[in-house]
């Protein structure tokens, strides 16, 4: 199987393309970035890639909310895209901005027949944050996160707090196993280990199928060992933890 | 059609915007009657709008059902008035905040381009704020709103209801040319023109220009006065420091042509012709920022701006437009570089200034700093620039004029470093429109502030656009690797009028101004010249690339306008339609300004004596000195920026075991599969300059480099930027001690090898008001110098931290410690005047960074900490408590050249050169072998107990003696929120 291609799609306020192409590029995938724009004039060039990431930033400013306006374009112009793509069994990725998008857009299957029932908000906080977060992965269910058990990552976002429209949204996505990230104490962490205030402590969540993931940390920032807040104090890695993301990406279709 | 359409909180959710006024409010006073309920909202205009469409675009573009509700009414309709809280404040009184006309609204412009995405006809968006009071009177209403729910200077009030049924897109404009009668002006007539202009010229300036049009025959035009008041500007021409001064201090007199050239471009020029090949200087003080090599493939460039006097007037959107003007300069350097990181350097009066009495025209302090801060952030995060170094400082005499420092550091390939413009090539603006905005930026600038100033100067402040300029950062990168055009500058201080009129200096230029995209209609020719609208670039492109330039930019949605056309004649031609509005020549804008003369004077104030009195223990000064603002932990202001974004963060600004100890310098890798790193710190002690300059600037410089080495930064290969922040140079003290300065910038760099590679200096930061009694006072800034650092490292791996690794360790002092308590943080808390401000030996100081380099490069050093505000003291207990790492200390073995020093001096000196460095035992031979003649020796150690105990001696009783916790708890508390 030759390296699978990946459609790193970046609008006005994307600001994470560079990085994460590398990222793929590390892993093993051959990545392109693309601007949203020619998607939209030609649809039709989704269809080559296997894997498409929308990677982060503030597309569009995040004016109005974040990723509302990418993922209205998605609503309003790419759906029938978005679905050939995810039934054709590819994979899609969204990080921070890019998981604002998905969840905004509907391709995480959070909408019901009144419409949307999660959402990205403002953090608890009111407040952009810049920190590392303790994470624990189900593997079980979701692509991205094979043979993963926990992660240590960053996040830098505004508006990741996850929100439902009631506990029994909350209950179902969980029953389908779709709440795959979630924050966690560190060793020596007690209380702040949530950030932002998210329901069910949630980081991240994937569609039904798995291919679909969608999370606010960035593994894109932690590919390299000198990338760890405290590597300076901890014994020489090999590589940064974020990269199995990428790689498992990479390895569905090898 | 005018809708509008109200976004509230979902009833059961806070309500995030009511309590932050209620926070404000209580902070003036204002009492816990006060209840608050706010909305924020979108006037939206459209032929044909109907109820179901403006439902929708609430529902699925405004707002999120998941968190928010919406009321969305045709304007003036009952149920938008209605009080959202329902709580009997029926009778709240309802006030809409409004942007002024003219001012930059980025949210409505992506909610206009996002709404007629739905296929709706939209003629315009606005936003809005709501807020319905109820429990106050009049007065503290009048109050509430003038300080803490708009701000004068970009927004408007309305109480009650809305006043208008549909928005206002500007009227048509009628081309009338205006010329301005100057033959028949006597001095004081030349004066006046020139202050209630806005020209703020000198008036020898002004007769210069009088006799030029004498000599022409002919009355100047607006636009030729304008342009030439903003190309003479202090701002565009650094005439003071550039011009020729006579100083004289206790050494002497001496006679400056062109001080700048003199001193710090000298210092320079000297490295760059004794490095000869081996000159890794590659652009200095000619282009937009200073460039260096950095490698193989790359060069960097590094600028450093302010932006004080609108951020005085809006801290938001000054500090926001200040972090957007040094990225486009960046941008605008050379062929254009790539930014990767932003450094942002504050200074304010101190957060606990009462509030209840502040001068007229001046914002509470706090109010400031978050202003500042939140519009660093919402630019530089949105640019996906990281924001990695930076530092706050506080001193009461910032009060009515706040420092706002912003930095960029650009990556540039090596081919790309130079640029020149062509006759023939066309002038195109790229980006944002022009508008109303930012007029008289840089001759407001010049001007001292005052109280009036706000009213004055309200044009001069403006608010970015992010967006727009990652997108033009975006096309033009891309346009910049095809070759398609020659050159690029960046429209900041004096918009069109002085990015062309650098660009065409050589050449000569002709403008069709009716050309130029505007946001609204109304914009006279002039108003378009000089408009300093942000996101605005000027490249110069040969005809035959236009078609393709102006294709890339339209398919990333970035307009691009031919404007003019590079004429070989020497002259600047402005046009609008076929009427020649200006007709200058080159020469008399670049080479016309008559010389600034001006006199200097410096007397060092003789050294008082400063005497501690002795105590047992100074625990308690260790603690308040943490706790003091300056030194204070900044991490509520630091995690706000994303300073990892572009994936190359390798020592990010908070380290340690729980990622909150104070980094020397940060790290970034800008090459994502090198390893070699760029290191970015900081230096600045205004509280030296107050007992000499040459002192502070050394110190200053000593500081910066201090930082980058102690990281691993080589300090073969740093180079700096001044930033010079000062009062009125007219007073010839105030000028002298920034002369002084000068001359201490230039003697250590050349002994350090350091060069200046740009740098750029804010004058007349003065603000004067009348107080209630009639009587004029005048607050001058300390005279502040910011210098910024660009360090390298071949391999960030080898980059250290300084948070204490291990118990068992040993803490070695490298650099001689003296008596210097002069400007001293233990002065500070203590209330002591007098002593001397830290000298720097700068041949030592220049053999220690590289012993100690050598030393981190051998990888001998497990964490490393310059000892800076508080001395010893503070950096032993800051490495101790950010490492979770406890450490004895024993002062009797510590370098002080044998002198008899008392325990406050070995505590608390100031002393320059000095770093703690934590060393393993089996390295501690090869450490002291690298360190060789370099005084240093070992004075402790590390444990594992979380205290942190310093003793004159092994026997002696704890002069310090404290929990890491308590320590840790001094310093976070103070500026936790």
């Amino acid at each position: 199987m030759p390296q699978p291609r990946i459609l790193i799609l970046r609008a006005p306020g994307t600001n994470c393309d560079a990085e994460t192409a590398f990222a793929f590029q590390t892993a093993g995938g051959a990545p392109d970035v693309l601007h949203l724009n020619r998607l939209l004039e030609s649809p039709q060039l989704a269809a080559d890639y296997q894997v498409l990431c929308i990677p982060g930033g503030f597309s569009y400013g995040d004016d109005v909310a974040a990723g509302r306006i990418f993922a209205n374009q998605i609503r309003h112009h790419l759906a029938q895209v978005m679905q050939d793509f995810r039934e054709a069994g590819k994979l899609v990725l969204g990080i921070c901005n890019g998981f604002q998008v998905l969840v905004k857009s509907g391709l995480l299957d959070t909408d019901d027949q009144t419409g949307p029932a999660a959402s990205l908000a403002w953090n608890d906080s009111h407040q952009f944050l810049d920190r590392w977060v303790h994470l624990r992965a189900d593997s079980s269910k979701c692509v991205f996160l094979a043979d993963t058990e926990r992660l240590f990552l960053p996040i830098a976002h505004a508006e990741g707090k996850f929100v439902v429209r009631d506990q029994q949204t909350l209950d179902q996505l969980d029953q389908a196993g779709q709440l795959v990230l979630r924050y966690t104490p560190g060793e020596d962490e007690a209380t702040d280990f949530n950030p932002n205030g998210s329901a069910g402590h949630v980081a991240g969540m994937c569609d039904k199928s798995g291919r679909v993931f969608g999370l606010m940390p960035h593994p894109e920032r932690f590919i390299d060992p000198t990338h760890h807040p405290q590597w300076t104090r901890l014994p020489a890695q090999a590589e940064g933890q974020g990269l199995a993301i990428f790689r498992n990406a990479v390895r569905y279709f090898s | 059609m005018l809708w509008e359409i109200d976004i509230h909180p979902r009833q059961d959710l806070p309500d995030h915007e009511a309590r932050r006024v209620l926070a404000d409010a209580a902070e003036i006073g204002i009492l816990d009657s006060l209840t608050v309920s706010s909305a924020r909202g979108f006037l939206v205009e459209g032929p044909t709008l109907e109820a179901s469409q403006a439902d929708q675009l609430a529902a699925e573009l405004l707002a999120d059902g998941m968190v928010e509700r919406t009321v969305a009414a045709p304007i003036g309709d009952q149920s938008l008035l209605a009080s959202p809280a329902g709580d009997g404040s029926q009778d709240a009184t309802l006030i809409h905040v409004l942007l002024k006309p003219g001012v930059m609204d980025p949210v409505a412009q992506s909610a206009e381009t996002a709404a007629r995405d739905f296929g709706l006809s939209i003629d315009a968006i606005r936003t809005i704020r709501k807020y319905w009071i109820s429990g106050v009177d009049e007065k503290q209403l009048q109050t509430l709103g003038s300080r803490i729910l708009a701000n004068d200077a970009i927004e408007q009030l309305v109480v009650g209801p809305l006043p208008f049924d549909r928005l206002q897109l500007g009227s048509k404009y009628d081309f009338e040319l205006k010329t301005v009668q100057l033959a028949d002006l006597d001095k004081q007539g030349l004066a006046k023109l020139s202050r209630e202009g806005q020209l703020y010229l000198q008036l020898a300036e002004m007769e210069t220009i009088q006799s030029y049009y004498t000599d022409l025959g002919r009355d100047p035009t607006d636009i030729e006065l304008e342009t030439i008041a903003q190309t003479w500007s202090e701002h565009c021409s650094h005439k003071t420091l550039a011009g020729r001064i006579a100083y004289r201090d206790e050494n002497g007199e001496r006679k400056f042509e062109n001080m700048l050239k003199e001193t710090i471009f000298d210092a320079t020029q000297q490295l760059r012709a004794r490095w000869g090949d081996n000159d890794w200087c590659v652009s200095v003080f000619r282009d937009n920022a200073g460039i260096v090599r950095f490698d193989d493939q790359y060069n960097i460039a590094f600028k450093v701006e302010t932006h004080n006097h609108p951020s005085a007037l809006e801290p938001y959107g000054g500090a926001n437009t200040g972090i957007g003007g040094v990225i486009r300069d960046t941008i605008g350097t050379g062929m254009g570089a790539k930014p990767i990181c932003n450094t942002d350097v504050f200074c304010f009066a101190p957060p606990d200034t009462p509030t209840d009495n502040l001068p007229p025209g001046v914002l509470n302090p706090k109010q400031v700093m978050r202003g500042v801060v939140s519009g660093v952030r919402d630019y530089g995060n949105r640019m996906g620039i990281p924001t990695v170094n930076g530092a706050v400082y506080f001193d009461q005499r910032y009060l009515g004029n706040p420092l706002v420092y912003c930095g960029n550091v650009g990556l540039i390939p090596q081919e790309m470093s130079f640029k020149e413009p062509l006759p023939g090539d066309l002038i195109v603006s790229v980006g944002g429109r022009t508008g109303r905005d930012g007029i008289h930026g840089a001759t407001f600038s010049s001007a001292e502030l005052t109280s009036e100033s706000e009213s004055l100067s309200g044009g001069a402040v403006q608010i970015g656009n992010a967006i727009e300029e990652k997108k033009v950062l975006d096309v033009l990168l891309d346009i910049r690797d095809r070759g398609l055009y020659t050159a690029i500058t960046d429209c900041g201080a004096g918009g069109f009028s002085s990015a062309v009129g650098e660009m065409g200096e050589e050449i000569g230029a002709e403008v069709w101004l009716d050309r130029a995209p505007v946001k609204y209609e109304g914009l006279s020719y002039t108003e378009i010249w000089i408009s300093e609208a942000q996101e605005r670039m000027v490249i110069s492109v040969p005809e035959q690339s236009w078609e393709e330039v102006h294709r890339l930019c339209a398919a990333e949605g970035v307009e691009a306008t031919v404007i003019g056309k590079f004429e070989p004649t020497g002259r600047l031609v402005l046009k609008y339609g076929d009427n020649v509005v200006a007709d200058l020549t080159m020469d008399l804008l670049h080479n016309g300004r008559p010389p600034v003369v001006r006199e200097a004077n410096y007397q060092p104030a003789p050294i008082k004596p400063l005497l501690p009195s002795s105590k047992a223990n100074y625990t308690d000064d260790l603690e308040k000195i943490l706790g003091s603002y300056n030194v204070a932990s900044k991490q509520s202001i630091i995690r706000q920026y994303d300073h990892e974004v572009q994936g190359g963060s390798a020592i990010k600004p908070l380290v340690g075991v729980a990622m909150d100890g104070p980094g020397d310098a940060a790290v970034v890798r800008p090459v994502l599969d090198s390893r070699r790193g760029v290191v970015i710190s900081c230096g600045m002690n205004p509280r030296y300059g107050d007992l000499d300059t040459y002192h502070m600037a050394a110190s200053a410089i000593d500081e910066a480099m201090r930082n980058c080495v102690a990281v691993g930064g080589d300090p073969s290969r740093v180079a700096i930027l001044d930033n010079f922040c000062w009062g009125d140079c007219e007073k010839s003290e105030t000028l002298g001690s920034l002369v002084r300065a000068a001359i201490a910038c230039h003697d250590l760099s050349l002994v350090l090898e350091t060069p200046f590679i740009s740098g750029k200096d804010s004058l007349n930061n003065e603000f004067s008001y009348v107080d209630a009694e009639g009587t004029k006072h005048t607050i001058a800034i300390p005279s502040t110098l910011l210098i910024s650092a660009m360090g390298q490292v071949d391999d960030v791996a080898k980059c250290i931290t300084m948070d204490l690794k291990a118990a068992g360790n040993l803490l070695f002092l490298v650099g001689e410690t003296k008596d210097e308590l002069g400007g001293s943080h233990f002065a500070l808390v203590n209330g002591l005047t007098g002593g001397a401000a830290p000298a720097v030996d700068p041949l030592m100081a220049k053999q220690t960074f590289a012993s100690l380099h050598g030393a981190i490069q051998l990888g001998l050093v497990r964490s490393c900490h310059d000892l800076s505000e508080g001395g010893l003291a503070v950096a032993a207990a800051e490495m101790a408590f950010a490492g979770g790492i406890g450490a004895e200390i024993e002062l009797d073995s510590m370098p002080t050249g044998d002198k008899p020093l008392s325990a406050a001096v070995r505590l608390f000196s100031e002393s320059n050169t000095r770093f703690l460095c934590e060393v393993s035992p089996e390295h501690a031979a090869a450490f002291e072998r690298q360190l060789g003649d370099i005084p240093h020796d070992c004075i402790g150690r590390t444990e594992v107990a979380p205290r942190l105990t310093i003793t004159e001696s092994k026997e002696g009783k704890p002069l310090i003696e404290a929990n890491l916790d308590a320590l840790k708890a001094a310093w976070q508390q103070p500026l936790a929120n």
